[in-house]
């Protein structure tokens, strides 16, 4: 067990050393004084030991194999931390004035038309800075653009069973009534149902495709062509758009509103859970009602970009306001352009060949070992089901400690919800052959193990620093903070 | 691979989408090697006048604080940064403890009894302490200073679009502190929550025990958006009566990056912790009794309760939080308790010599690490001619506030030197002339 910052603590020891006051003191408002801060008292080195001793008890991309479905955990280059660092990029304040921050602009101008080409929806704002925050900013379009048009009457958000929850928690955010609608038995949307519950009160569907099945919607442009007809619009969850880079323009496939993620699909790291970009693409009808401001240039003299003129555009008086304090996580943004910079057209529909390849070689790997609901290729991941091992007593969370004593992260568990027993696998592009050979013997060894000695699984793990931990208690008796 | 699949060409593996749509041209520039990417990047970066060329008296919600060479070591580990949300607890302890530890200082800076592990920067948390006052109270109504940064504001308006709220923002008196017999007015028995900012987007330090009096003899929140290096050494707004508070933690080991990524800070009394968004890790153990850490209470979150949940917020800013949990470390109780008193002293030098020169004129009464000046001259006007001078100025607040052209927000910390401060009162002193 790591010692806390707290425990280690030891009256009058300091980390940093600050330079002396070099001018005349100034009166402190006594009154206004806090007389006790109760924050460690730690040196330098024990810090940086205390924090090294703790990432050493992740797992991580780095240091192996994470299949986690949906959150394509793929392996993003080195070179994306050194770039964001720059000091011109990283030591550049938001309240500058804009001809003193081109660089900046120009880039954040370029990711736009960049993510715009290969989304097909030509309006992006960089401004949402993870992907529930892009589906937050995208849904309040599609409420801004009905409003405008004099339509109130729209108050119902059509959400496929097999959405993420961000999905109808956003919708609900947004004011509107969620309306669910089921999947069909090949993992589609039902059409039928889709037809029975869109009416004049719709006013969109959120759609995740390839949606959480790592299945693409067999039925898109007839989907698209029922909503559209009733007058709404498609939102477009673009968690899964790694399966989809020079395959497919979402905004060919009727999308009107597509958030991205940039650190899933261009490769800026997740940071165990944060800093994320969720940029949000739109049609031009709908390029009005994005965030302010907006990043905008004017011509260039030559067809380089060079001479061009970058600002930040705050007239725009259909827009739903700004959504963030500035102007998006642009430490991410650098990482993304970078990405985008080093692979170009056919390097991009490389990266969703290979993810969708190795996707469907691991679907392959495991059929017959485990339960395939949905049986046809796949996408980007694939969805397999536990039931059969659940029957002999060992579930699906079982399956994943198992893996993680034979050295993987564990896929995406219990989610779809529409998935009994659920394994969401992910592998991402970035894997070799050997990587994903050595899964497959795993999991076929795990599926072995329920047969022959289950306990062996239902024990695991055994090799992490703790056991698996009593979350019932922890939410019982909610422990949140340090008290000594 | 193909072979063993069954497979002649990847092409068959996307068969499924429609044929006419299928392998669009996409129109963008052609791959470039590391050495070319690393060059065009540069040279983008070069084009920006950065803080460390230039001295900088901008702030405004952003802040060039002193961050220790160790923090970007921590967040440089792999092991932190290429991890995910730590679903998986067993092989996720280093994230989970130092969330933890994170939502321990929080609550020891802020004085509240929880705090969660993030939200996405300052103005979201404050949108979201809104929607949580509303959901805690079953009220529709938010109080809001009109000294709680304008972008702030905005995204607040922004949030609550969609749900039936109403929002009324209160002035200020001369002194540029909330206007207290205005909030008396507006609050009434609808309302959520009095939500201000302390010290405020004008640099003015807040009182807040007779403001919390006020919202609680009508059954309302008080929401606090808090600076928390100010907090170093100011009261915690929590021992002044204030029930949720949140705030911006660039300014703890981070970076300004042109606004982000940042970290809003987001602490409550624990009787409101249910109605908390966000995530939260909580200490429990495993079956032999060794502690660990998990993320709990998730079924507030949207992968729960869905349309119910909370709020939509999943992935927010783990790394950065990270960074702000090792500066508080590395700080410590002393350290960050001198950064406050460096930046009291300094920025109060500053606006005692500015307002001394002829023409200018400090606004409004006691403060932290801004200050508002009245110049002489066109306040757009100042600062093009401070730049001449390689001296990027202040924060222009009739962009916020019309009533206030000719004004500049000043922001000085302990990042600036006497001789930085005494350059920029001379340079203000030629401009005065010369405008």
């Amino acid at each position: 067990m790591v010692p806390l910052l707290f425990e280690l603590s030891s009256p009058g020891r300091v980390g940093c050393r600050l330079p002396e006051l070099d001018v005349p003191e100034a009166v402190l408002p006594d009154s206004l004084l806090r007389d006790q801060l109760p924050l460690p008292e730690l040196t330098e080195r024990e810090v940086a030991q205390h924090f090294t001793l703790l990432s050493q008890l992740n797992y991580s991309v780095d240091t192996g194999f994470y299949p986690l479905g949906s959150c394509t955990m793929k392996y993003n280059p080195k070179m994306h931390e050194e770039v964001a660092r720059y000091r011109g990029f990283a030591q550049i304040h938001p309240w500058q004035d804009e001809s003193r921050v081109q660089g900046a602009l120009r880039l954040m101008y370029e990711l736009q038309e960049q993510l715009a080409e290969i989304t097909g929806l030509p309006a992006v704002c960089l401004q949402p800075v993870a992907g529930a925050h892009g589906e937050l900013t995208g849904m309040l379009i599609i409420r801004a653009y009905h409003l405008e048009r004099g339509d109130a009457s729209r108050k119902v958000v059509l959400v496929p069973d097999s959405a993420h929850g961000t999905n109808p928690a956003t919708a609900a955010m947004c004011g509107y009534e969620v309306v669910t609608v089921p999947s069909d038995e090949r993992g589609n949307i039902d059409v039928r149902e889709l037809h029975r519950v869109a009416d004049e009160t719709v006013a969109g569907l959120m759609l995740t495709n390839p949606n959480t099945l790592g299945l693409f919607e067999e039925h898109i442009l007839e989907v698209a062509d029922i909503v559209h007809g009733i007058g709404g619009l498609i939102y477009c969850d673009g968690a899964n758009l790694n399966a989809l880079l020079g395959i497919a323009k979402p905004g060919d496939l009727g999308t009107d509103v597509l958030h991205l993620n940039l650190h899933k699909t261009f490769s800026t790291p997740h940071g165990g859970g944060g800093p994320g970009g969720g940029g949000t693409a739109v049609t031009e009808d709908l390029s009005p009602f994005l965030p302010v401001p907006v990043v905008a240039g004017r011509r260039a003299n030559s067809a380089d970009g060079e001479g061009a003129e970058y600002y930040l555009d705050y007239d725009r008086p259909l827009s739903i306001g700004p959504v963030s304090g500035f102007y998006g996580n642009f430490g991410v943004m650098v990482k993304a352009y970078a990405y985008l910079r080093s692979l170009g057209q056919e390097g991009l529909r490389e990266v969703s060949e290979n993810a969708v390849l190795n996707a469907n070689y691991l679907l392959q790997g495991l059929e017959g070992w485990y339960d395939l609901p949905y049986d046809r290729p796949c996408m980007h991941e694939c969805v397999f089901s536990g039931k059969a091992q659940a029957k002999l007593g060992v579930h699906t969370i079982d399956i994943a400690k198992r893996l993680i004593d034979l050295g993987f992260h564990p896929p995406t568990v219990y989610f779809p919800l529409i998935v009994d027993e659920a394994l969401m696998i992910e592998p991402t592009e970035t894997e070799s052959l050997e990587t994903l050979d050595s899964f497959v013997a795993a999991m076929r060894q795990i599926a072995e193990e329920a047969k022959t000695q289950p306990e062996q699984v239902c024990g695991a793990p055994r090799t992490t620093p703790v056991g698996r931990l009593d979350e019932v208690a922890a939410a019982r008796k909610p422990d949140l903070r340090w008290h000594g | 691979m193909l072979k063993s699949m069954g497979l002649t060409s990847v092409d068959e593996l996307f068969d499924v989408i429609p044929a006419e749509k299928r392998y669009p041209a996409l129109e963008l520039p052609p791959p470039l090697s590391e050495i070319e990417v690393r060059r065009l990047l540069a040279g983008l970066a070069e084009r920006n006048a950065d803080l460390e060329h230039y001295s900088s008296f901008l702030g405004a919600g952003s802040y060039h604080h002193f961050v220790p060479s160790v923090v970007d070591h921590v967040i440089s580990r792999g092991e932190f940064y290429t991890a995910y949300t730590p679903y998986q607890p067993e092989v996720s302890q280093g994230t989970l403890t130092a969330i933890y530890e994170f939502q321990t200082m929080v609550c020891a800076l802020t004085g509240m009894d929880v705090a969660n592990a993030s939200m996405y920067d300052g103005a979201t948390a404050l949108a979201e302490a809104g929607l949580m006052a509303a959901r805690v109270t079953r009220r529709d109504k938010l109080v809001v200073a009109s000294t709680i940064p304008p972008r702030y504001r905005q995204v607040l308006r922004t949030y609550t679009q969609g749900m039936s709220m109403e929002i009324v923002e209160v002035g200020r008196s001369d002194d540029g502190t909330v206007d207290s017999s205005e909030v008396e007015t507006l609050l009434d028995d609808t309302s959520a929550a009095l939500m201000i900012q302390h010290p405020n987007f004008l640099g003015c330090l807040e009182n807040l025990e007779p403001l919390s009096e006020l919202a609680h003899t009508v059954g309302a929140l008080l929401v606090v958006c808090a600076d928390p290096i100010a907090l170093g050494l100011f009261k915690a707004p929590g021992d002044c009566g204030a029930d949720i508070v949140v705030g911006e933690g660039q300014c703890l080991g981070n970076p300004p990056s042109y606004g982000g990524p940042y970290v809003g800070l987001f602490s409550c009394r624990q009787k409101y912790v249910r109605q908390m968004p966000g995530r939260l890790v909580g200490a429990t153990t495993d079956a032999q009794g060794r502690r660990g850490f998990v993320l709990t209470m998730q079924p507030r979150e949207q992968h729960i309760r869905r349309e119910k949940a909370t709020s939509n917020i999943c992935t927010n800013e783990a790394l950065v939080a990270l960074a702000a949990c090792t500066y508080l470390a590395v700080l410590g109780k002393q350290g960050l308790r001198k950064v406050a008193e460096l930046c009291y002293h300094k920025a109060h030098y500053a606006a005692e010599r500015i307002a001394d020169l002829p023409g200018y004129e400090r606004l409004f009464g006691g403060f932290f690490k801004e200050f508002s000046i009245r110049t002489p001259v066109p306040a757009a006007r100042v600062n093009d001619l401070l730049w001449e001078r390689g001296i990027i100025g202040g924060y222009e607040l009739a962009k916020g506030y019309p009533e206030l052209a000719d004004c500049l927000l000043f922001c000085v910390t302990e990042m600036h030197t006497r001789a930085q401060i005494d350059n920029l009162v001379e340079a203000l002193e030629e401009v005065g002339k010369q405008g």
